[in-house]
């Protein structure tokens, strides 16, 4: 492609390469638009079909969590007693748990907790993160080791005992988790941001800054960190799935978000005791998490990979 | 003629040094006494520390200036440091030590802020047209962004944008909105100049700012450089290893070897007549179609291979290990820049004679370059070099 684009050039610039003749330029300055030429039209289709599947997916579940309260659901604390356990029917589509609760609207308003808890210790993590990142890379010198030392020291740090300890000491309460998961995932952003900081302080463009003499806040507001946003985003965006199955995992230990607040961990919890005689307490939010949890793991990595194909095409 | 020059330099030092006849002014006898130099480098030193406590001696002590409306080209192989001068002259990084006089003030001795607002005379072009620009903003932001740091307003800031993408060839209307990937290397070489000229600098510094384009772009954007050069009245420093692109666009050139200056000459006489055995060897390392290609380039190679590391250079002249010259007196004593000619300076204990250099002409390319007249074709000699 990069061939082809070269070539592109000669005509604009004609004779002795003055001010050219503009008329000339405007051709081939529109056939520089990269969308038409990414990817062949099948790798495009697949691309958008398995792309649109898991963004229509999550967009149901964030709009079913968003909308909970004044959809046509069940109270998601109270019990049904003609419902315990109970079958997939017109008035339970998804049927009941162990007590009779409604599984849809328990799942629903699990969606608000699990999503609420991955969404906002990711937000957290990443803009701490994010930010020390960056400052590291870019500052360098005595503020990058002092932060890569407290980073390694995270990373080598058990993540579910630090969890365990942190519901210990504060109790269990969304807060606690949150907090907690996003200190966990601090070490990880810290490194992702430095990492591409570094890369990007290397580009010409931040040299051509300094040259013209912008000042060093401004060369990282205005060149640095734009450049960073997209890979911490991408992977904050993965981020996400990982919280809401550790936040899963928590509940699973009875250590998640206290009860009667349904989330998709604690549901399968419990369902577990009635798994050989009603696997389906469990399975359907099992079911649910996995396939969320799927989708944004593929729209993340494909939003990655799409801007990576960019960059490897400047 | 050593005389003369020194009893020049006298006059130049007398006021700010020493006695003429110190050995510490005749190292810079390339340096001119004149009122139109522009840009004055004296000493320059660029170290950088790498691990286990070896340093890098990246440039060790490069003297030259440049006169208003001059272009300067700064020749060697890769890794000899010119990139690492021309970005010192920048400040970017500061110097180890020496002097980057702009009009006379010494760069390096102002404070941060000062420097700033002086450097704004002095302007950079990269070699990668594509790392050059920022991919996440649109080109008229990256032309203007300059004219915002110091503070104009927007109208007049658009009205220049426009102005400045139009000099360099391209349309404001349609590239002012796009996205550098949107653009070729040489379109966004332009974008590049463009950025570079709207501050409306005096001095524009060229990292190779060809060498990553097609051969047919490269002449197009030499071109736009010497419009250029005209129009805003530039003096330029011109960075490349690609001789025959140097020979066409410089004024005067010099040549670096492993951070120093070997020789410093006006073009025509420097590709006519190198008196430096490195200078001479690049010349004949010119590939050529009309010759047997693995005599020429084999040249250099045969002649000791390798550049020796910039971690620990080679006492004497640097150049001793790979010069078929080379005497004992190399490697004791560092030869110092002395002038062989009307503005041309070399430093060498022994230099190539004039007559010396028409001979082996014969059988590299020096001879062609001998015949070829500057002016005479800018864009095949261009087109050759590659």
């Amino acid at each position: 492609m990069a061939e082809a684009r070269e070539t592109l050039e000669e005509p604009i610039l004609t004779g002795n390469g003055g001010p050219t003749d503009l008329a000339a330029m405007e051709p081939d300055l529109l056939d520089v638009e990269p969308d038409q030429t990414v990817a062949s039209g099948r790798r495009r289709r697949s691309f958008q079909f398995g792309w649109w599947l898991a963004c229509g997916w999550l967009i149901l579940v964030v709009g079913a969590a968003l909308l909970a309260p004044i959809l046509p659901l069940w109270e998601p604390g109270t019990p049904d007693y003609t419902n315990v356990a109970g079958g997939l029917s017109a008035s339970h589509p998804l049927g009941g748990d162990a007590i009779g609760r409604d599984n849809l609207s328990r799942l629903i308003y699990g969606a608000r907790a699990s999503l609420l808890v991955g969404l906002s210790a990711v937000v957290l993590g990443a803009v701490i993160g994010g930010l020390l990142g960056i400052i590291a890379g870019y500052v360098g010198g005595k503020v990058e080791r002092v932060l890569l030392t407290l980073t390694d020291a995270t990373l080598a740090f058990p993540g579910l005992v630090l969890l365990i300890a942190a519901v210990a000491v504060f109790g269990a309460s969304m807060t606690v988790i949150i907090v907690g998961l996003a200190v966990l995932s601090i070490p990880t952003f810290i490194r992702l941001a430095r990492a591409t900081t570094l890369v990007i302080v290397q580009r010409e463009f931040v040299t051509a800054a300094r040259a013209y003499g912008a000042r060093p806040m401004r060369v990282m507001l205005r060149e640095v960190v734009p450049n960073v946003v997209l890979p911490v985003a991408a992977y904050g965006f993965i981020m996400v799935g990982v919280f809401i199955v550790a936040e899963g995992s928590l509940s699973f230990l009875g250590l998640g978000i206290p009860p009667p607040t349904p989330s998709w961990g604690s549901m399968i919890a419990a369902g577990r005791t009635e798994l050989l005689t009603h696997p389906q307490i469990s399975l359907i939010p099992a079911a649910v998490m996995f396939v969320t949890v799927l989708s944004i793991n593929y729209v993340g990595e494909r939003t990655r990979k799409r801007f990576e194909v960019k960059d490897s095409n400047l | 003629m050593t005389d003369l020059v020194k009893d020049e330099r006298q006059n130049k030092t007398g006021a700010s040094s020493g006695p003429g006849g110190d050995p510490g002014a005749s190292r810079h006898v390339q340096l001119r006494d004149a009122d139109d130099v522009v840009l004055s480098v004296e000493d320059l030193v660029v170290e950088f520390g790498v691990g286990g406590g070896s340093t890098v001696h990246a440039v060790s002590g490069v003297s030259f200036d440049v006169r208003r409306g001059e272009t300067l080209g700064l020749v060697g192989e890769s890794g000899c440091g010119k990139s690492t001068t021309g970005r010192s002259i920048m400040q970017l990084p500061k110097p180890t030590s020496g002097s980057v006089r702009l009009h006379g003030d010494n760069l390096g001795g102002m404070p941060s802020g000062q420097m700033r607002r002086a450097r704004r005379k002095l302007q950079m072009i990269f070699q990668d047209p594509i790392s050059s620009l920022n991919p996440r903003r649109r080109i008229a932001d990256i032309i203007a962004e300059p004219l915002r740091v110091w503070g104009s307003s927007p109208d007049a800031r658009k009205a220049k944008v426009a102005e400045t993408l139009e000099a360099v060839g391209l349309d404001p209307q349609l590239v002012a909105d796009r996205r550098p990937h949107q653009f070729s290397g040489g379109q966004c070489q332009r974008i590049s100049i463009a950025r570079a000229l709207v501050l409306e600098p005096e001095v524009l510094i060229c990292d190779e700012p060809v060498s990553a384009l097609d051969v047919s772009v490269q002449a197009q954007i030499l071109n736009l450089l010497e419009e250029m050069k005209e129009r805003y009245q530039l003096t330029m420093i011109f960075i490349s290893h690609d001789l025959a692109v140097v020979r066409n666009i410089s004024d005067r050139v010099a040549v670096m070897y492993l951070g120093k200056l070997c020789e410093i000459a006006p073009a025509v006489e420097l590709f006519d007549r190198p008196r430096h055995h490195y200078s001479s060897l690049l010349l004949s390392s010119i590939p050529s179609a009309d010759q047997d290609a693995t005599t020429s380039a084999a040249r250099l190679d045969r002649s000791g291979g390798e550049m020796p590391s910039p971690v620990s250079p080679p006492s004497g002249c640097r150049f001793r290990t790979r010069c078929p010259a080379a005497t004992e007196r190399c490697a004791v004593e560092e030869p110092l820049m002395r002038q062989v000619g009307d503005g041309h300076f070399v430093a060498c204990h022994h230099p190539l004679e004039v007559a010396e250099v028409v001979a082996s002409g014969a059988e590299g390319s020096v001879e062609r370059s001998a015949d070829g007249t500057p002016d005479g074709a800018l864009r095949p000699v261009a087109l050759e070099g590659v």
